[in-house]
């Protein structure tokens, strides 16, 4: 059968995303580890890209919508479905370079389905766009998600802390260091299983919408296979950046602080993903680390970097719902428009990843204290 | 509109997992400081690393639970 160019367009973009979610969100699982030093960084970054890949293979349910209801997917079709997926996967990776060069840890999740709204929306209407539960499944989520586990890490970094006041301080930094291993590593298994399915579902829905395969089918091995190497692969390359502001900038973390943090957030991820309430990941991590901080006496927490973190989080789904309109209208246009909005995206990375070599962060200096970038962001090119 | 119910478990479950997790664990690195302590003595400390295995097994069931939980899902 004939198999038309965007469809090949949108496996390659999806890899290309799902790679952009693994070095984004490798500071989730890793950051405070790498931090305390429980964790060499090279070895954090390989033990998270294992799990990740595990991760992908063991999840049995498949995603059956890659958008949670957010906007109607049955409306998609043949001549449209595709270059809607398209469109936002480029909103969602065009907004995961930008965070990560800025060093803020960011929700994948939101991304692209701030780019999905966007491209939805330009290509089908505004109809096709549910609102309710838009509020009902991101934006309440988070706001919630770095609160119960930051409070949890609160409660748990206080009671570590108090618990072993009297303990000498070797055998506690140690202990804990050996726990973190464990905590990161559930965290990291957990991050697998949730977002490679992410993108396997994306690539499933393309081809059934295209016509390649029947609705309702589970997805091919080998996009199970590429889905996990890619974010595997993703993982492994690390995000440095982010690791420096979640395992540096917001608190100094200590052993004990970490594997609270570590915790909460596997316990939270955990927990929402079996009783049904959806929490971001990136959030939950995230507000875990803040939790950590406050919980421990006398401990500051840089409110400055939190605050940007949540500016970051509050622009995620709009600015990628921008660029994913844009791009989704643009690419609908036939063949010409589609190649010049790969071109106009290989370019916004090129240029992502050659401003950041200027001030590049490595496995080497990622627990400098000194923040990410610094200087103001270059203007994107044309998107 | 949102389910707070369902809120309220995952909010539940994440504070009674992580403080529970976390204070096992507190108690257990408390007991290997006190082996070692008794060791410097001279004395055994068995009770102490005892104490401290036992709770670290709880630590380890309640991980493998975790587990149990990613791959059944």
């Amino acid at each position: 059968m004939h198999v038309p160019l965007i469809v090949y367009v949108v496996v390659i973009t999806a890899l290309g995303f799902d790679f952009t979610n693994g070095f984004h969100d490798t500071a989730n699982a890793m950051a405070t580890s790498i931090a305390t030093g429980a964790l060499k960084p090279r070895v954090a970054v390989t033990i998270s890209g294992i799990l990740n890949v595990v991760g992908a293979f063991l999840s049995v349910k498949v995603a059956s919508t890659i958008s949670s209801g957010i906007v109607d997917e049955s409306k998609f079709h043949a001549s449209t479905g595709p270059y809607i997926v398209f469109g936002a996967l480029v909103g969602a990776i065009v907004w995961n370079l930008l965070t990560w060069f800025v060093g803020l840890p960011s929700s994948s999740s939101h991304a692209l389905f701030g780019g999905l709204i966007g491209a939805t929306w330009i290509a089908v209407g505004g109809g096709a766009v549910h609102f309710g539960t838009l509020v009902e499944k991101v934006i309440i989520p988070a706001v919630f998600s770095p609160l119960v586990a930051g409070l949890a890490a609160v409660a748990a970094t206080y009671l570590a802390y108090t618990i072993n006041r009297r303990t000498k301080a070797e055998t506690v930094t140690k202990g804990f260091r050996a726990g973190q291993t464990v905590s990161a590593s559930l965290v990291s298994l957990a991050h697998g299983t949730n977002d490679a399915q992410k993108t396997m579902g994306v690539i499933t829905l393309t081809f059934i919408v295209a016509g390649i395969q029947p609705k309702g089918s589970n997805p091919y091995w080998w996009v199970i296979l590429c889905c996990g190497l890619a974010i595997g692969l993703g993982t492994y390359i690390g995000g440095w950046r982010i690791i420096r502001t979640l395992g540096k900038g917001i608190t100094d973390v200590e052993s004990p602080q970490g594997f609270a943090a570590e915790t909460s957030a596997a316990a939270a991820i955990l927990a929402s993903s079996h009783l049904g309430f959806a929490l971001s990941t990136t959030h939950v991590c995230s507000g875990a680390v803040i939790g950590s901080g406050v919980g421990k006496r006398l401990a500051k927490v840089r409110w400055g970097t939190a605050g940007r973190m949540a500016l970051a989080w509050l622009f995620t789904l709009p600015a990628a719902a921008i660029v994913g309109a844009a791009a989704g209208k643009l690419a609908s246009t036939g063949a010409a428009g589609t190649v010049v909005v790969a071109i106009v995206a290989l370019a916004v990375a090129g240029g992502v990843y050659l401003a950041a070599r200027r001030n590049p962060v490595t496995a080497n200096n990622v627990n400098d204290t000194a923040a990410v970038g610094g200087e103001p962001l270059p203007a994107p090119a044309g998107v | 509109m949102i389910n707070w119910a369902d809120f309220g478990k995952v909010f539940a479950a994440t504070v009674v997992a992580a403080v529970l997790i976390v204070t096992l664990f507190s108690v257990a690195v408390i007991g290997l400081a006190q082996q070692a302590t008794a060791r410097e003595k001279g004395q055994s400390g068995t009770a102490p690393f005892a104490g401290a295995v036992i709770c670290f097994a709880l630590c380890v069931a309640m991980v493998g639970y975790g587990i149990y939980l990613i791959v059944a899902r």
